[in-house]
């Protein structure tokens, strides 16, 4: 047992798990600052950017080492794999809660309107996508991570639908143009956040099942194309 | 060029020992395929009976059929026939100490009758090119004994000597285990060349020399062909749960 290589295994495993965590966090931070109008969670997104980008640095610098001295293989190979493209996915989650909390920020100095899309709803799905992905990295269960998959078509139809109905009242209304372009653009800033989450739900399923299921190109069954010069094999 | 290798329902004993348990696998022609897996598995024992070096063993006995292109391993070929179609290079470089770097190539073309100095140079200059060595000696071919070169060199005089006889299959029993690193780079690197002429199966406790080297790798554990597959699918994502234990690091 190499008992070194599993405890860094482990760091990276906890490092990865506070960042999941910082990032959710600042998610939920910007849509309840988004719902309340409320300027102090935006600076707290604001605030807390750095530490997420410290933590990308300090996780990918810990893969990198690990890559470097001790050759991993297989189920530990696809595993820091899939942690350096969370990583990065986190950091990405991360960008786009600075950029709702922005858009709040802007927002509140308008006067409010009411507008036709529920974009609480949207945050709450979109949440739970990011949680599940993190749960599913935490148990590396690829069925939950399949689930988050599956999430993400919902995110896209809300999407959809908030573009087809804020556009609408633009038309209708130019008068709250602002507010409603501000809405479109953090339902698309949450649809976002639904596809890094997504990618992180692909991620665990590589890392689980050594499955490519990206872009669709492969159920996530677990048994990756069988080769084509298949040599025989001790029955 | 290299043929391929079929081992059916292969057992191999020491006395009352059983080391091997019925091997079936299949080695493509002019592919590198590797061997791995923790000591004691038989994987240099699975190797030795591919050119018959196991019965030389006192109490040693082999059951089962190995086919190599189309000569019958165990059924009909003398063991002189076959190792001239079969070379093998060893964990320990062992160039023949009193003979020269040139002695050391001819000598097996010698044993089978070679005897025209044209034709021999020819060989032996071709050989130590293939074998990645003819540029650092070829100034001191009559003048220097193999034993006197350094160890990868020496290993590379072995490899050369092998090639002399123009093998169809080269069998590697760790080949670099006594090298440095810059030695096991040229070995490396030469192995890579080599399966393009010939048919390589090399045994290695190094799992990334297989990973580097190899098409093909077979996890040996306890006597048993484990898992045979393509390198990477083995590396990283092993069929079995003990083969994926072993190449983590998670026993041996």
């Amino acid at each position: 047992m190499r008992t070194r290589f599993q405890q860094q295994i482990e760091e990276l495993r906890e490092k990865l798990l506070r960042m999941g965590g910082m990032s959710e966090l600042a998610v939920d931070r910007a849509c309840q600052a988004y719902t309340e109008r409320d300027l102090s969670r935006c600076q707290l997104v604001l605030e807390n950017e750095s530490l997420i980008n410290a933590a990308e640095r300090e996780i990918d610098e810990l893969a990198f080492d690990i890559l470097a001295t001790q050759q991993p293989a297989a189920v530990d190979l696809r595993f820091i794999l899939a942690v350096t493209k969370i990583n990065a996915d986190l950091e990405r989650v991360g960008d786009q809660a600075v950029n709702i909390a922005e858009r709040v920020m802007d927002m509140i100095e308008l006067p409010a309107v009411e507008l036709p899309v529920d974009v609480g709803r949207m945050a709450t799905a979109v949440s739970a996508m990011v949680r599940r992905a993190l749960e599913s990295f935490v148990e590396g269960k690829a069925e939950l991570a399949q689930a988050v998959l599956e999430m993400d078509h919902v995110v896209d139809r809300m999407r959809d639908e908030a573009f087809i109905v804020l556009v609408r009242k633009m038309n209708e209304e130019p008068q709250s143009t602002q507010q409603s372009l501000d809405a479109l653009l953090v339902a698309r800033n949450l649809e976002r956040v639904a596809d890094h989450a997504t990618n992180i739900a692909e991620d665990v399923i590589f890392w689980v099942l050594g499955a490519d299921v990206r872009h669709h190109a492969q159920a996530a069954s677990g048994a990756p194309a069988t080769p084509p010069e298949k040599p025989a094999v001790n029955s | 060029m290299g043929v391929g290798i079929t081992v059916e329902r292969l057992n191999a004993f020491y006395g009352k020992t059983q080391a091997l348990f019925d091997i079936n696998l299949n080695v493509a022609a002019n592919h590198a395929t590797a061997l791995i897996g923790p000591s004691g598995c038989g994987k240099s024992t699975f190797i030795r009976c591919l050119n018959r070096m196991h019965e030389t063993i006192p109490e040693a006995r082999v059951e089962g059929a190995v086919q190599i292109g189309e000569f019958s391993v165990y059924n009909g070929t003398s063991a002189t026939q076959l190792r001239r179609r079969v070379g093998m290079v060893f964990q320990k470089p062992n160039p023949f100490p009193t003979m020269s770097i040139y002695d050391n190539v001819a000598a097996g073309l010698k044993l089978n009758g070679v005897r025209n100095r044209k034709q021999l140079e020819g060989i032996v200059e071709k050989s130590l090119e293939s074998a990645a060595l003819w540029q650092e000696v070829k100034d001191s071919l009559h003048k220097k004994s193999g034993a006197s070169l350094s160890g990868g060199q020496q290993q590379r005089l072995c490899i050369a000597r092998a090639l002399a006889v123009q093998p169809e299959v080269l069998l590697m029993d760790e080949p670099c285990s006594a090298l440095d690193p810059i030695s096991t780079g040229k070995i490396e690197e030469l192995i890579f060349q080599l399966k393009e002429q010939y048919t390589i199966v090399i045994v290695t406790h190094n799992m990334q020399q297989a990973a580097r080297v190899a098409e093909f790798t077979g996890f040996f554990l306890l006597g048993k062909l484990i898992e045979f597959d393509k390198t990477e699918k083995v590396f990283t994502n092993p069929s079995d749960k003990r083969t994926e234990d072993y190449v983590t690091g998670r026993f041996g």
